[in-house]
C-alpha cells in the first residue's frame, strides 16, 4: 500500500517535469486576464444590455417616426428638423440653460460659504454635518411637494409670512407666474443641491495645509490674502469637480419640475428633459422624444468642453 | 477686552451664520412636520400660526394609512432599493476589482468606459429602456425597477470601490498568493474585508439614490400596489382639492423617515463616499 502511494507519488512528480505540462483548468484560471475577464463578464453584459443597446436603440429612434403601436418610419433628421421649427423646444433649450446657470452659480457661492462657515471648530461638528446634509438625502419628490405647499399662493408659507410681516397685501402666485415659477424652481434646486457643494467643498478645505496658512499669516497676508492667495487655488480641482457633476445633474433634471410646475405655467418652466418625457410619454411620439433627449448630448458637451479649456488656460 | 472681541467675531462668524444654515435646509421639514400634525380647522385657519400647533391631531396619518396603500408603499421601495443596492455592488466588485488590481489589455479603455457610463444621464435613456422593458414583458412589475436601477447605481459603485481598492498594497495579494492562495482566496479572504468601508459607502450611496429615483418607477410602476413612495404620493395623494396638504405632508413626513434613519447610522461612509470622487480625484 504504502509503497504504492511512493511509486504513485513519484510519477505524478515526474509529469510536472516536461516541458509542455497539460492543460489544468486551475491554472488556466489563476491567469491574470483569465480571471478579470471571468469576472469582468456578468456585469458588462449586464451594462450593455440596460445602457448600450437603450442608447444604440435612443439614437435609432430620433431618425424614425414612431408613435405608440405603429410601424416605424424612417424620416431622417426630420425629427430634429421638427424640433428645429419648434418654439416650445427652444424655450426649453433657454429655461434649461437658464436653470443650470442659476442655480449651479447659487449653489457654488452658498456652498462656499457653508463651508468657510464650518471650516471651524465647535462642538457637534460631526452632527451638524449630517443635519445640513438632509435636504440632500431626503427623496427629491416628498421635499418638492412640501416646497409646493411652502409656495402654496394663500396658505403657504411664504405668503402668509409676506402678510404677516405687511410687506404685501396679498402674495404673489409663485407657481402661476412665468418668472416666478422659474424664480421657484431655482430656489427649490438650490435649497436641495447646496448641501452637496458645502459638504465636499469643505473636505477639499481640510485637505489645505495649516503651515500654508501659518506662513502666510506670518508674511503678513489677511485673511482675505489667505483666502485669495492660499485657499482659493488648493480648492479649484475639488471646485471644478463638483461644479461640473452638478451641471451635469442640474442639467438633465426631470424631477423637480415635473412635480413642482410640470413644465407650467405656459412652459415657462420646461426643461429639455421634462419637454422630452411631454412629448414621449404624453403624446406618444417615441421618435421625436428621443430626439428632443439627445439634443442634449451636444449642448452638454459644448458646456463642458468650455469648462474643460478653461482650466487648462488656468 | 480681547476675549469680548472674540466672543462677538464668534457670534458673528460662526453661531449666526450656522444659525441662518440650519433653518434654510431644516424649515421646509418642520413646516412638512407641523402640517401634518394639525387638524384641517386649524391648518386653514388663516389666523392660526403656521409654524405652531395649537391642537395635534394624528389625523391625516390615519386617514392616510386607512385611504391608500402607504405602507405598501414604503414596504416596496425598500424591497426595490435593497436589491438594485445588493446587485450593484456584486456588479461594482467585479467590474472594480479586475479594473483595480489587475493588469490585462484594454483594461484602460473599459475603467474610462465605466466612468463615462456613470455620467450618463437616465434622462437620456427613458424613452428606449421603456421599449426594452416593455419588450422584456417587465411592464409594470418590481422587477422592471430591480433591473433598471442598478444601470444608474452599478458605474457610480464601481468607480468608487476602484478607488478603495487601489489604497491596498499589491503586496497583501502577492503574499497570499505565494501562501498558496487562489486568486479568488486572496480577493474574497484577504482584500475584499480590507474595503468594507467601501462597500458601506458605495451600499449607503446606491440605497439613498434607489429610494430617491422616479423617472423609471413613473413609467414602470401603474398600479398602485406596487408603486414606489414618490410614485405612490405624486399619482394618488395629490388630488384636486384644495384641502389635501395634511394627508400629504404626513406622507411626505414618514415618506423620508425610514431613509433619515438609515443614513443617520452610516453618516460617516456616506460623506466619504460624496467625497471621495472629488477629493481624490
Amino acid at each position: 500500500m504504502s509503497v504504492n502511494r511512493v511509486l504513485e507519488a513519484a510519477r505524478s512528480a515526474s509529469q510536472i517535469l516536461p516541458a509542455r505540462r497539460p492543460f489544468r483548468f486551475r491554472e488556466w484560471l489563476e491567469r491574470e486576464s483569465v480571471f478579470s475577464w471571468l469576472m469582468l463578464t456578468p456585469p458588462l453584459l449586464f451594462l450593455l444590455l440596460f445602457l448600450g443597446y437603450p442608447f444604440c436603440y435612443g439614437v435609432y429612434l430620433s431618425f424614425v417616426s414612431r408613435q405608440v403601436a405603429r410601424p416605424p418610419t424612417f424620416v431622417g433628421l426630420g425629427n430634429f428638423v421638427t424640433l428645429w421649427n419648434d418654439p416650445i423646444f427652444w424655450q426649453a433649450v433657454w429655461n434649461t440653460f437658464r436653470f443650470t446657470g442659476a442655480a449651479t452659480i447659487l449653489k457654488l457661492g452658498g456652498g462656499l460659504a457653508m463651508a468657510l462657515v464650518m471650516h471651524q471648530n465647535f462642538r457637534f461638528k460631526g452632527a451638524t454635518r449630517a443635519v445640513l446634509l438632509l435636504p440632500f438625502i431626503v427623496p427629491t419628490v416628498l421635499s418638492t411637494v412640501a416646497w409646493q405647499w411652502i409656495l402654496d399662493p394663500g396658505m403657504g408659507l411664504f405668503n402668509r409670512g409676506l402678510v404677516f410681516f405687511g410687506l404685501m397685501q396679498q402674495g404673489p402666485s409663485w407657481l402661476g407666474n412665468p418668472t416666478l415659477a422659474m424664480v421657484s424652481v431655482i430656489l427649490v434646486n438650490t435649497w436641495r443641491g447646496l448641501p452637496f457643494f458645502g459638504i465636499t467643498i469643505l473636505a477639499g478645505l481640510q485637505t489645505v495645509p495649516a503651515e500654508l496658512m501659518e506662513s502666510a499669516t506670518i508674511d503678513g497676508a489677511g485673511t482675505w490674502g489667505r483666502f485669495r492667495h492660499v485657499t482659493l487655488p488648493l480648492l479649484m480641482p475639488v471646485i471644478f469637480i463638483v461644479t461640473t457633476f452638478s451641471i451635469i445633474f442640474t442639467f438633465f433634471d426631470f424631477q423637480l419640475v415635473y412635480v413642482l410646475t410640470g413644465g407650467g405655467p405656459a412652459n415657462a418652466t420646461h426643461l429639455m428633459a421634462t419637454y422630452a418625457y411631454v412629448i414621449s410619454v404624453t403624446t406618444g411620439q417615441l421618435g421625436l422624444g428621443s430626439a428632443a433627449a439627445l439634443a442634449m448630448v451636444p449642448v452638454l458637451g459644448v458646456v463642458l468642453m468650455l469648462m474643460s479649456s478653461y482650466v487648462r488656460r488656468d | 477686552m480681547v476675549g469680548e472681541l472674540t466672543w462677538v467675531r464668534r457670534l458673528l462668524g460662526l453661531w449666526l451664520p450656522l444659525a441662518a444654515l440650519f433653518v434654510f435646509a431644516l424649515f421646509p421639514f418642520a413646516w412638512m412636520a407641523a402640517t401634518s400634525l394639525k387638524a384641517n380647522a386649524e391648518l386653514y385657519d388663516p389666523k392660526s400660526n403656521p409654524l405652531w400647533i395649537q391642537h395635534p391631531s394624528l389625523v391625516h396619518y390615519i386617514g392616510l394609512i386607512k385611504e391608500s396603500n402607504f405602507f405598501v408603499w414604503i414596504g416596496n421601495t425598500m424591497l426595490v432599493a435593497l436589491v438594485a443596492t445588493l446587485i450593484s455592488l456584486l456588479f461594482g466588485v467585479m467590474l472594480a476589482y479586475p479594473l483595480a488590481r489587475m493588469r490585462f489589455p484594454a483594461s484602460g479603455l473599459l475603467a474610462l468606459s465605466v466612468g463615462v457610463a456613470y455620467l450618463v444621464p437616465q434622462t437620456l435613456l427613458f424613452v428606449p429602456m421603456a421599449d426594452l422593458i416593455n419588450r422584456m414583458r417587465l411592464g409594470d412589475s418590481l422587477s422592471a425597477v430591480m433591473l433598471t436601477y442598478p444601470t444608474l447605481l452599478v458605474p457610480f459603485s464601481a468607480w468608487l470601490l476602484i478607488g478603495y481598492f487601489k489604497t491596498v498594497p499589491k503586496e497583501l495579494e502577492e503574499a497570499a498568493l505565494i501562501d498558496g492562495a487562489s486568486r479568488w482566496r486572496a480577493m474574497t479572504r484577504v482584500i475584499l474585508p480590507l474595503c468594507t468601508p467601501g462597500f458601506l459607502s458605495a451600499g449607503i450611496f446606491a440605497f439613498t439614490l434607489s429610494q430617491n429615483e422616479f423617472l423609471y418607477a413613473l413609467l414602470f410602476l401603474n398600479t398602485s400596489s406596487i408603486r414606489t413612495v414618490p410614485v405612490g404620493v405624486t399619482g394618488e395623494l395629490i388630488r384636486g382639492d384644495a384641502f389635501y396638504w395634511g394627508q400629504l405632508m404626513a406622507a411626505a413626513f414618514l415618506g423620508s423617515l425610514p431613509v433619515v434613519l438609515i443614513y443617520s447610522f452610516f453618516v460617516k461612509y456616506y460623506v466619504a463616499g460624496l467625497t471621495a470622487g472629488s477629493v481624490k480625484g
